[in-house]
């Protein structure tokens, strides 16, 4: 465990003295001692032994350091490594008072899960500034992943799968896959996650879009329309129910979509919305830019929606609840890499930045026009999905024992969005000029000071991987009730010993497909097989 | 008012309104409450305004003409003990045929003449309801066509005439989904298109459109043709048909286009349930949805989504249960209600107007109407059992008669289901009434009598189709007579390019006319009905209102609870596209890119990768869309062992292929 001792971290000794602590709950203003990178008192007056590092925090709020529940700091795309790494991301997410991210592993199809995860989990152990955990990425479905599974939620603390209902041909799972999986995951008591788009609509009117000639980034969003996206949520949510499993839904971009969950929700359906830094912040007019450079930049699935009351219509249902986590979905490309596709928006690598203004963003849209007060933003930032994702109360909250992820956050500052000052690699930022209020002063991961009064100090590999385990309690609270209440009965009856009609033979013959098998019934074998009447098939 | 004006020397033929409500008859009057109907109140009681109408031209036919009652006579067509027993059917109290009788008829010429072309008719003394509105007026006809229409008609000597009294002369009922001929495992329905037009007839429908169901590889032409063949021989009443698509690819297309152009077929089945069989991808739909547009064609959607209903099945069945109560189970609404969803998604892309058959839940209900607020052009088709019977027999002890149920998608278990279809009926949101009639004796859907999945599905309906509607929108209060046609008849013949021919009372249309008596009251039984089917899912429920006559082709087909069709008179009716009444948006929206400088910075190189063929799930992929992967695709390959088996009692589910390798082939009843 030298590794581990390596990453402890240095004890630093600190105390916070007067600052309001702003928990999900309640706020109420006390000193916080520190050591050894974890809370150890909370209150007024605190005996603390010298030499400790005093922070002061008079006139400002300490909050729970910020989860980003969507980073895609290492997937690449179409052979493309996102520009900004675990180092440059973790690093923008501390100057923005994110102090843990959940990164998505992506799974080749046909590769194994486990190796995927071992390697992203040693890029970020070498690379990462902050604490971070894992969503697994699973872009083809079969039943043998089972045990892969098992083993990555009982021995390597991942809870959380995400599938994909878009990008046909590559990623795309089929209602029957989603169902399975959805059972499977269920079982081993982890969440699904989804990325909801029709993938087969979008591929076609990609066709449609490019043979009329349309090849620029504005075709990106044509090509998505949002009601594209709707329709995905919303049988993504059928699919979950009928498994009874709970449902993350990543990146709400669009208000029907946003709708339809709010919807599921008070139905009844575990289901969770995830909107995302770029949606709550900006529209997609973008797309239509005459800089393609710029309008490339934009290009994220599902996209930014071109009607301009989204932000505003997504901010608001955060605020009451209907949707529960912000997160980023950072993947950031350089405009060279954006510039693959050119001649084709379907080429044109998708992601957008986020991650370092994330909290910034939800304060300015939310927190300052009075959507929400502290306490809700500390939930929709940080608490929330450290509940979710199973980390609370490590995570998520200002408490004697948790982990000293701390930010000491002014809401009185504002700050100005910019390409030359954001610590991304990124040469576009697609908030560019955008000023927001609430900035973080100092920033604490781990009890070690990350930064302080503008200047940032981290230590590449200092982060620590979060294993998370199953059932989380907020979750899987209701799954467990419903299961036992969904037991469906048949019907005692006598037989029926009517008439039977003949059947006259007849061939059906079914092409083969992939998802399904044969009975999985005991296969003792007694009699010959009938080999005039077997076959196989190859595709 | 042309008139009502018959007869009320007699007491006892009073009109309601001036019964007295002493009326001491040997029938003694039930009280069904405050809105039914009393019983006997309205049989044969119409006022003579003859005796009293003063200087009014003699125009009039001369009561005292050979006047006789055509019941009272009986049938001069041969009947079947079948159609004996339709005598008595509509007088459940037991009184005499003359009593009841709600039409009479009288004949100014001795003869009566039965085919039809030559017969000239005129209805006298009825409302005319229409969709848009309702008046008084005579309806002449002849040669099977409406000639004229109004008051105080000038027509030939030697015409027949009906006299309505006072009822309502409504558009004969068109039944836009009825399957007499799918076949199901090798069999066909009990009732084929003799039985079952004459049911449709029976209850006021005079016009079916049915659905060609090939199997998949099957051409459709050829199917078309058989269908169309057997129709001709045996139709009692006007036919068109939808023919349903069971796969897609490239050779279709061009049938499509023939059966579009040349043969009058507008209105295609897509099918997004039964996977392996007939389900579609979503890219196949859309594919599918974008030709049949440009074709103008209907598009229809038997809306479900087969995906989850196999695994559901294989759940459900490896839970156990093997009933009829496992088709529900395994078909919950919420998978209607997202197939609906889906369907009106890809519409809205393509652009095209969508139907979706058989709306049998709420919740896919309120998809539709939530949709048309939005502004797509969907169209949605409850069919009599969602209408008049909710999904709790499923449950029933009596496997029979649970399976009689089986339908897809289900009968909502939803008691309030048929209350909430029938609202959004009246107010627009729902536009036509089908029924699904697809009727399969005990004996074939007890195939299924160990594996739910096997029952065939169908259920009854043509028959009862207009008198629920009635009973339970109309008599309720919730629609009046005139949204009561438009549902039954007149939107469907709007949205299937059969206007104003069908579904429509004026000069010019076609003689299908029915005399709709809403006071007639009966209580549904299978011994009654015309359908050959056993069971009859509605059995011992009351229906108030119905036909008192029917004409079809002008020919009186129905009267009075005696039924006079004649096999193999039905013509098919072509039907032009584009389908006029939901014609597409126009093309408003030509998206435009934007015009840009070329992007002249640095480009990342890429390494190029292997592209994956995602094993297109739900399956069949069309042969058009994807090229075979350059490497083996294991995912993609599989095989599969047949012949007797240890586990062979071990239920095989409709879920399950069964591949039919070169040189042998799996018997399905071998598989059960």
């Amino acid at each position: 465990m030298s590794f581990q001792a390596k990453k402890k971290p240095a004890g630093d000794r600190l105390i916070i003295k007067g600052g309001k602590i702003v928990n999900d709950d309640q706020s109420f203003y006390a000193d916080i001692y520190i050591e050894d990178g974890t809370i150890r008192q909370i209150g007024e007056n605190l005996i603390v032994p010298p030499g400790v590092k005093t922070l002061d925090a008079y006139g400002q709020l300490v909050i729970p350091g910020g989860i980003d529940a969507n980073t895609n700091l290492q997937t690449p795309q179409k052979g493309l490594n996102p520009s900004d790494d675990f180092y440059h991301g973790t690093r923008a997410a501390l100057s923005g008072g994110t102090t843990t991210i959940i990164d998505h592993v992506l799974v080749d199809p046909g590769t194994s899960l486990l190796s995927a995860f071992d390697q992203w989990k040693e890029a970020a152990e070498q690379r990462a500034c902050c604490d971070f955990s894992f969503h697994l990425d699973i872009t083809r479905w079969h039943e043998g992943l089972y045990e892969e599974l098992e083993t990555l939620v009982k021995d390597k603390g991942v809870n959380s799968f995400l599938f994909f209902m878009a990008y046909k041909d590559r990623y795309q799972s089929s209602d029957s896959q989603l169902y399975e999986a959805f059972g499977v995951i269920r079982d081993l008591g982890a969440i699904a996650q989804v990325h909801a788009e029709n993938g087969d609509i979008i591929d076609e009117e990609q066709k449609k879009l490019l043979s009329v000639g349309i090849t620029g980034p504005e075709g990106h969003v044509l090509s998505h329309p949002e009601e594209v996206e709707t329709e995905a949520v919303y049988r993504a949510i059928i699919i979950a129910k009928q498994a009874n499993c709970p449902l993350y839904v990543t990146k709400v971009m669009s208000r029907p979509a946003a709708d339809v969950i709010a919807k599921a929700r008070k139905k009844g359906v575990v289901v969770y919305g995830e909107p995302i830094t770029a949606g709550l912040a900006i529209d997609g007019s973008h797309y239509w830019s005459k800089d393609w450079a710029m309008a490339a930049a934009f290009v994220m699935s599902p996209p930014l929606n071109p009607d301009p009351s989204t932000p505003q219509y997504l901010t608001s249902l955060l605020a009451c609840g209907d949707l529960h986590v912000t997160s980023s979905a950072q993947a950031s490309f350089s405009t060279a890499q954006k510039a693959v596709g050119k001649d084709d928006f379907t080429l044109i690598p998708e992601g957008t930045n986020g991650i370092e203004e994330r909290l910034s963003v939800v304060w300015d849209r939310a927190v300052s026009t009075g959507k929400m007060d502290e306490n809700e933003f500390v939930a929709v930032t940080s608490t929330n999905a450290a509940k979710l994702f199973n980390m609370y109360p490590r995570k998520g909250r200002i408490a004697v024992g948790s982990d000293a992820d701390i930010v000491i956050w002014n809401p009185k500052e504002t700050r100005t969005v910019s390409a030359k000052a954001h610590n991304l690699t990124l040469e576009v930022n697609i908030l560019e000029g955008l000023e927001f209020r609430g900035v973080p002063t100092v920033v604490i991961s781990g009890g070690r000071v990350i930064m302080e009064d503008g200047e940032l100090n981290v230590t590449e590999g200092s982060g620590r991987f979060i294993p998370r385990k199953a059932f989380p309690d907020t979750v899987y609270k209701r799954i467990k009730a419903r299961s036992k209440m969904a037991e469906a009965r048949g019907v005692p009856r006598g037989n029926y010993d009517g008439p039977v009609h003949d059947v006259i033979s007849m061939t059906k013959s079914v092409p083969p497909t992939p998802t399904t098998r044969g009975p999985t019934g005991p296969k003792t074998q007694t009699g010959p097989r009938n080999l005039h009447q077997s076959g196989f098939t190859l595709a | 008012m042309s008139d009502c004006r018959r007869q009320w020397n007699r007491e006892d033929e009073l009109p309601v309104y001036l019964a007295g409500p002493i009326n001491t008859g040997p029938n003694q009057r039930k009280s069904y409450g405050m809105f039914s109907s009393v019983e006997g109140a309205f049989d044969s009681k119409t006022i003579d305004f003859d005796n009293y109408a003063v200087g009014r031209k003699g125009s009039r036919t001369p009561r005292s003409g050979s006047q006789e009652r055509v019941l009272d006579t009986g049938d001069p067509v041969g009947k079947t003990p079948r159609e004996a027993r339709e005598g008595s059917r509509s007088s459940p109290s037991g009184e005499p045929d003359d009593a009841r009788s709600g039409v009479k008829v009288r004949f100014t010429s001795e003869k009566e003449s039965h085919n039809g072309k030559d017969e000239k008719l005129l209805i006298k003394g009825g409302r005319v309801v229409n969709d848009d509105l309702s008046f008084y007026a005579d309806v002449y006809i002849e040669d099977g066509l409406i000639k004229q229409v109004g008051e105080n008609l000038a027509v030939p000597g030697g015409v027949k005439v009906i006299d309505a009294k006072g009822r309502m002369i409504i558009p004969g009922g068109i039944d836009v989904n009825t399957c007499l001929m799918k076949p199901h495992l090798g069999m066909q329905p009990v009732d084929d298109f003799f039985q079952g037009t004459k049911a449709a007839l029976a209850g006021g429908t005079t016009m079916i459109i049915d659905h060609v169901t090939p199997q998949p590889g099957d051409s459709l032409l050829e199917a078309f043709e058989h269908w169309q063949e057997a129709a001709d021989k045996k139709a009692c009443c006007d036919y068109s048909l939808h023919v349903d698509i069971p796969q897609w690819n490239e050779s279709v297309k061009d049938e499509l286009e023939l059966l579009v152009q040349d043969k009058g077929i507008n209105s295609f089945q897509l099918y997004m349930a039964y996977k392996d069989v007939y389900q579609m991808t979503d890219t196949q739909l859309y594919e599918a949805f974008s030709f049949l547009k440009q074709l103008g064609a209907m598009v229809l959607v038997h809306a479900e989504n087969g995906d989850l209903i196999a695994q559901e099945q294989r759940k459900i069945l490896g839970m156990g249960i093997t009933g009829p109560e496992g088709h529900p189970l395994s078909r919950p609404e919420e998978l209607e209600a997202e197939a609906v969803y889906r369907a009106i998604t890809l519409g809205n892309r393509v652009n095209c107007p969508i139907y979706i058959t058989k709306v049998m839940s709420k919740s896919a209900a309120d998809t539709i109407t939530q949709a048309r607020r939005k502004g797509s052009v969907v169209f949605g088709e409850p069919i009599t059992a969602s209408l008049a019977t909710d999904g709790s027999h499923y449950w029933s002890k009596n496997w029979a008669k649970a399976a009689a149920y089986v339908t897809s998608p289900p009968l909502s278990p939803d008691p309030t289901t048929p209350d909430h279809l029938h609202t959004l009926l009246a107010c627009g949101d729902l536009q036509l009434v089908g029924s699904a009639h697809c009727a399969y004796s005990t004996s074939q859907k007890a195939i299924g009598k160990e594996d739910f999945t096997l029952i065939p599905e169908g259920t009854n309906g043509v028959e009862e189709r207009m008198g629920f509607v009635w009973d339970k929108a109309v008599a309720m209060g919730k629609m009046d007579e005139n949204q009561f046609v438009a549902v039954t008849s007149t939107n469907a013949a709007k949205v299937f390019n059969l206007y104003p021919r069908k579904g429509r009372i004026a000069a010019g249309s076609d003689a299908d006319i029915v005399i709709w008596d809403p006071d007639s009251v009966k209580t549904i039984t299978a011994k009654m009905q015309q359908s050959a089917a056993e069971y009859n899912i509605f059995e011992g429920e009351e229906c108030r209102g119905g036909p008192a006559l029917v004409l079809s082709q002008g020919r009186i087909v129905y009267e009075g609870g005696k039924l006079q069709a004649q096999q193999g008179t039905g013509r098919f009716l072509p039907r032009k596209s584009p389908s006029c009444f939901p014609l597409p948006r126009g093309q408003v929206k030509s998206k435009q890119g934007v015009t840009r400088g070329i992007y002249d910075g640095p480009v990342y190189d890429v390494a190029p990768t292997p592209k994956y063929i995602t094993p297109a799930p739900s399956a069949k992929t069309s042969p058009t869309s994807h090229q075979p992967p350059p490497i083996r695709n294991l995912h993609q390959s599989n095989f599969s062992l047949s012949g007797a088996q240890i586990d062979d009692n071990i239920p095989r589910r409709s879920g399950h292929r069964i591949v039919a390798p070169p040189g042998g082939r799996s018997n399905i009843t071998s598989l059960g």
